[in-house]
This record gives C-alpha cells, sequence and structure tokens, in this order.
C-alpha cells in the first residue's frame, strides 16, 4: 500500500531524511522509531503529502503523492503530531467539518462520525468546545478525525504520546486492530509499544535507515542476545561462574548478585544461546546443582536502539 | 471496539469519486471551509468587538471628524474618506490570524493534508472573512438612511461607493492574507499587513511621488501612482464603475492569493 523510494528531504544542507526507502503492505504495523530530530516527523510529513520532498518519491496505494496528491490523500487517515484540532468547535462540529472535507455527505457523514465516536469513546464529550477537553480527549479526538473515512492508510506520529497508561493501553489495541485490515505506519521513541503493536519496526537515525525487521529480530542484535542467566541455589554465585566460564560454548561468565550470566561464544549464531543453555544443564546435573533458574535472554530493544542511534547530547 | 461495524462502509464512495463530480466538490469544500471559518470568527468575542469597534470609528469619523453635518451636502462623501485609513488597522486585524493562527495550531498540516485542492482552503478561508467585512459595511445602513431622510442623495452613488469600500476590504483582505502565511505570529502578520497597505494608499499621495521626481522619470512615477488604491477608489466614490478600477482591486486580490499559494506550497516546514 506505501511505497517509499529513496526518500530524501534537505532543509537548506542539511539532509534530515537521506534516502529511505521502504514498503508498508495491508495487514501491517509499521513501528517508527528513532531519537528525537531523527527525521520521524518530516518522514511522516512528506507521506502524508504536507511537506514535498527534495528527492526520492512516495506512492500511497499506487498513486504518487507528488503527481496525484488528491487521490492519494483520500487513502490517507493523519494524526498529525500534536493531535491539533480547532479549539473553538465542537467535537462533533469539528468531525462533521472533517467528514465534510473527506467528501462524506448526508447519511454517510452522519454515520461515519457515529462510528468513530462509539470507537473513539467520545460519546460523553461530543457537544463540548475541543479546548475545555483534557489531553486525552483532544487527542482522541484528532484520531477519530483520522479514522473518519475509515482508511487504507494510516499514518500516526506519535499516537500515544501524551497519554495516561490506561489510555495509551486503549490506543495500541486499536493500533494492533487497525493492522488487521490496513497499512499502518506509526512513530514512537517508546519501545515497548514496538513489542505491544508492531509487526515490524524501523529505527532512523540521522535520517537514515539503521535497522528494518520484525520485533524479534530486532532485539536478536542487542549485545545481551543469546546470554544465559543462571541461578543455583546452595552455591556460592562465585564457585558456579567459574566453573560456568571454563565450558567450550561459553566466552565468559560474569556474577550479577546471586545470578551469574553467561555470554555464547559465537554471537552472531542465534542457535548460540540454545547450545550455551544445553551445555549450562549438562554442567549442572554433573555438579547436581539446584537449578532455581535458567533462562536465554532475547535482548532488549532499548539496547539495540542506544547502539544504532546517537543521542543528540553527544553530538552537541 | 467492534471491527465489524467499521468493515468498509465509508472508504468504497470516497475511492471511487469521479474526476467529473470534481467542481461540485471544490464548492463544497470552499462552502465548508468558510462556514467553519465565520463561525469560527462569531464564536470568539473578537469578531463583535470588531463590529462596535468598526461601526464607532466609521461614526466618529463621519459626523465629527468629516464634518457631515456641517457640510450640507446630501451624500456620504464624508463617510466612505475615511476608508482607506480605517481599514488599514482594521482589515490587517481581521486578517492576521487567517494562516498565522493554522500553523501556530499545527492545524495547518491537517488542513492541507486533506483531499483538497490548497487553493479551495485559501478562498475558503479568504471569502468567509469577506464576507464578515462585509457584514460590518451592511451595518452602517443608518448612515444611508440618515441621509436618505435628511436629503435626496444620489444613492446610485451611494450604492457604488460602497461596492469600492468592499473591494478595497478584500484588497487588504488578500494582502493580509498573504503576509499571514509567512509567519506564525500574528502581530508579524499584523505590522507586515499594515505596511504594505499604507504603501498601496501613500503610492499615489504627492510626498511621495514628489520624493521620486528627483530621481524617475514620470513614466515610472505614474506607474507607482498607478498603484495606489486611492485613484482607483476615488473612481467608485464618484459613482462611477470603470472596469478598470475593478480589474485593479480584482487583480491585487487575485495576485496576494496566489502568492499566499505560493508561500503556503513553499513554508511548510512549521
Amino acid at each position: 500500500m506505501i511505497q517509499i523510494e529513496h526518500l530524501t528531504k534537505a532543509f537548506g544542507p542539511r539532509r534530515v531524511v537521506d534516502d529511505l526507502t521502504f514498503n508498508v503492505e495491508r495487514g501491517e504495523v509499521l513501528g517508527f522509531l528513532g531519537p528525537n530530530g531523527a527525521g520521524k516527523s518530516t518522514t511522516m510529513r512528506m507521506i502524508t503529502g504536507f511537506l514535498p520532498v527534495t528527492a526520492g518519491r512516495v506512492s500511497i496505494g499506487g498513486y504518487d503523492v507528488a503527481d496525484e496528491p488528491l487521490a492519494a490523500k483520500r487513502l490517507i487517515g493523519y494524526l498529525p503530531e500534536s493531535a491539533a484540532s480547532y479549539p473553538d468547535m465542537t467535537v462533533n462540529g469539528f468531525l462533521l467539518f472533517i467528514a465534510e472535507l473527506r467528501g462524506l455527505a448526508g447519511d454517510a457523514r452522519k454515520r461515519a462520525v457515529h462510528r468513530v465516536v462509539e470507537r473513539c469513546f467520545l460519546d460523553s464529550v461530543l457537544h463540548q468546545s475541543i479546548e475545555t477537553l483534557s489531553k486525552g480527549y483532544r487527542h482522541r479526538t484528532c484520531l477519530a478525525q483520522a479514522l473518519i473515512h475509515d482508511p487504507d492508510v494510516l499514518i500516526m506520529d506519535e499516537p500515544t504520546d501524551g497519554l495516561d497508561p490506561n489510555q495509551k493501553h486503549e490506543v495500541r489495541n486499536l493500533i494492533r486492530e487497525m493492522g488487521k485490515t490496513k497499512a499502518v505506519i506509526f512513530s514512537t521513541h517508546i519501545l515497548e509499544e514496538v513489542d505491544a503493536a508492531c509487526t515490524r519496526a524501523i529505527i532512523i537515525d540521522r535520517g537514515r535507515m539503521v535497522a528494518n525487521g520484525t520485533p524479534a529480530s530486532l532485539k536478536a542484535m542487542a549485545r545481551s542476545a543469546g546470554r544465559v542467566t543462571l541461578q543455583v541455589s546452595g552455591q556460592e554465585a562465585a564457585t558456579v561462574q567459574a566453573a560456568c566460564a571454563k565450558l567450550a560454548e561459553a566466552a565468559g561468565a560474569d556474577v550479577s548478585g546471586e545470578r551469574v550470566r553467561v555470554s555464547p561464544k559465537d554471537r552472531t549464531d542465534k542457535a548460540a544461546g540454545a547450545a550455551l543453555a544445553r551445555a549450562l544443564m549438562a554442567l549442572a546435573e554433573r555438579e547436581r546443582w539446584q537449578v532455581a533458574e535458567l533462562h536465554v535472554e532475547e535482548g532488549h530493544l532499548d539496547e539495540v536502539f542506544r547502539s544504532l542511534t546517537f543521542s543528540d547530547m553527544v553530538r552537541a | 471496539m467492534n471491527t465489524n461495524t467499521n468493515a468498509n462502509t465509508a472508504a468504497k464512495p470516497i475511492v471511487q469519486t469521479k474526476l467529473s463530480a470534481m467542481p461540485s466538490n471544490t464548492l463544497r469544500h470552499i462552502r465548508a471551509i468558510a462556514k467553519r471559518e465565520l463561525s469560527s470568527f462569531f464564536g470568539s468575542p473578537v469578531a463583535y468587538v470588531f463590529l462596535v469597534i468598526f461601526l464607532l470609528l466609521t461614526g466618529f469619523f463621519t459626523f465629527t471628524v468629516g464634518a457631515f453635518f456641517e457640510r450640507g451636502e446630501a451624500g456620504l462623501a464624508s463617510f466612505f474618506t475615511w476608508h482607506p485609513w480605517l481599514y488599514l488597522v482594521l482589515v490587517p486585524a481581521v486578517g492576521m490570524r487567517l494562516w498565522a493562527e493554522e500553523r501556530r495550531a499545527g492545524t495547518l498540516e491537517l488542513l492541507l493534508t486533506m483531499p483538497i485542492h490548497p487553493w479551495e482552503a485559501i478562498m475558503g478561508k479568504f471569502l468567509a472573512s469577506w464576507i464578515f467585512l462585509g457584514i460590518a459595511l451592511l451595518l452602517t445602513f443608518p448612515v444611508v438612511l440618515t441621509v436618505n431622510w435628511l436629503g435626496s442623495p444620489d444613492n446610485g452613488q451611494i450604492f457604488t461607493g460602497y461596492l469600492g469600500s468592499f473591494f478595497l476590504a478584500g484588497a487588504y483582505l488578500a494582502i493580509t492574507s498573504m503576509t499571514s502565511a509567512l509567519t506564525r505570529n500574528q502581530v508579524v502578520a499584523f505590522i507586515v499587513s499594515v505596511v504594505l497597505c499604507l504603501f498601496l494608499i501613500l503610492a499615489g499621495f504627492s510626498p511621495v511621488t514628489d520624493m521620486l521626481t528627483r530621481w524617475a522619470s514620470p513614466a515610472v512615477i505614474d506607474t507607482v501612482a498607478a498603484f495606489s488604491v486611492m485613484t482607483h477608489f476615488d473612481g467608485f466614490q464618484r459613482g462611477v464603475v470603470d472596469s478598470r478600477d475593478l480589474l485593479f482591486f480584482v487583480s491585487i486580490i487575485a495576485f496576494a492569493l496566489f502568492a499566499t499559494a505560493t508561500i503556503l506550497r513553499n513554508r511548510r516546514a512549521g
């Protein structure tokens, strides 16, 4: 549904987005990750046709955003970064206005508004003006606006920003559900959201794509991926550590509290963690240890994120 | 949350909108945007404050400064003379928020990612403000009643006077729309608009033309003077609707709105 080829945006000499290429199909939820200022919002603004591209092309459902902007925009539902809406309008008035611009009229318009009001739980504030609403409601109003024409493509810039944990949970559920039938892109810098809602994630840093894969495959890139944590009751951690470090499959072992962490020799091999775990189990059996805990770590996203991206505080 | 209600009921007709249906869509979009803009005007105290100030000032200038009664004329010259100067401050005050506010609130992004032509939004917003200024102008009707009650004025001349005044307001408004698109700061938009409109007044003003005579040829001076709204506004006050005067105002409006579109296209970073 969404095809992005060599997308580039330069403001003066500064390349904010640099040669991004990726596709998103129907049924996919793409998490768009990156530190602040990495170019997430700029990319989304180019996809939605708000910002003209410097180079490259974006096509939505076969329509080029630059050549056929109206046809492409019709397919897109967009939640901008600040969840902007007209503060002086009522929720109902705002949604009717957007529905009209979306080409809905008469009964279809009323039904569309009714549907998104129900879906985003806006019933209780329908006739309040938007400026009197709490941030959560304001956010949901803008989300409702993005869903009003039941778009095939949904693009959301930080959809959970500023929401409380319950609201975040609701929005993630909504994204997951939308992802079954639509092509969804959402940006975030909250890494748990990737696990909670995405089928695929892209990490960008300073405009460039640095990773693209399923959440599980991204996690496997972490340094800690494949590491085995072992806890033995009735034994000194230091003794266990010394024994573990001698294993052929282990690259080294260190003590952290009562646990021992053993790293596999070959980090690039995905099976290395499992092989190490088997060797440790055999060792424990020989030594008659009482194993209280043994598991293979799958790696942490924030670790991957930190190793692939640069903090602007370091840069400055 | 229910997925079934969502089963592509609304999406299909939108995707299938044909190109042939465009003109009526255009009007619908312009109307929708103008309606929103107007209701936003009247939903805030700004509109009423503006109307009251406008009516007070026109009254003050017409009767006190313009010496309406002392003139002993059955006409509205003392009423219309002041409009270019009144509008100089009041029209930018109405128009300054047009795009600056959308930019500041982030709704510009929302509006321009809708499946509408940018100029539909520009026209919608411009027309709404122009209609509002038209309403303000219509509310000055007591002055027409007064002059008709006191004497027998040339009502045709009064009508063309109103027409000229309305087009003058439109020209100022389009210029304000242009400067408003440049910035997210309404105060900046206001000041730049006032300066530009002031230039349009002064271009035909003798101190300005005299200054130019020192180094410019008479042809240049005539060209500059032709840009003055005063010369074109005066025609309407004499009861003449000259197509050149009309064309002048219409082309200022068209140019400024076109510039608005260009600015909006090129300044979307914010």
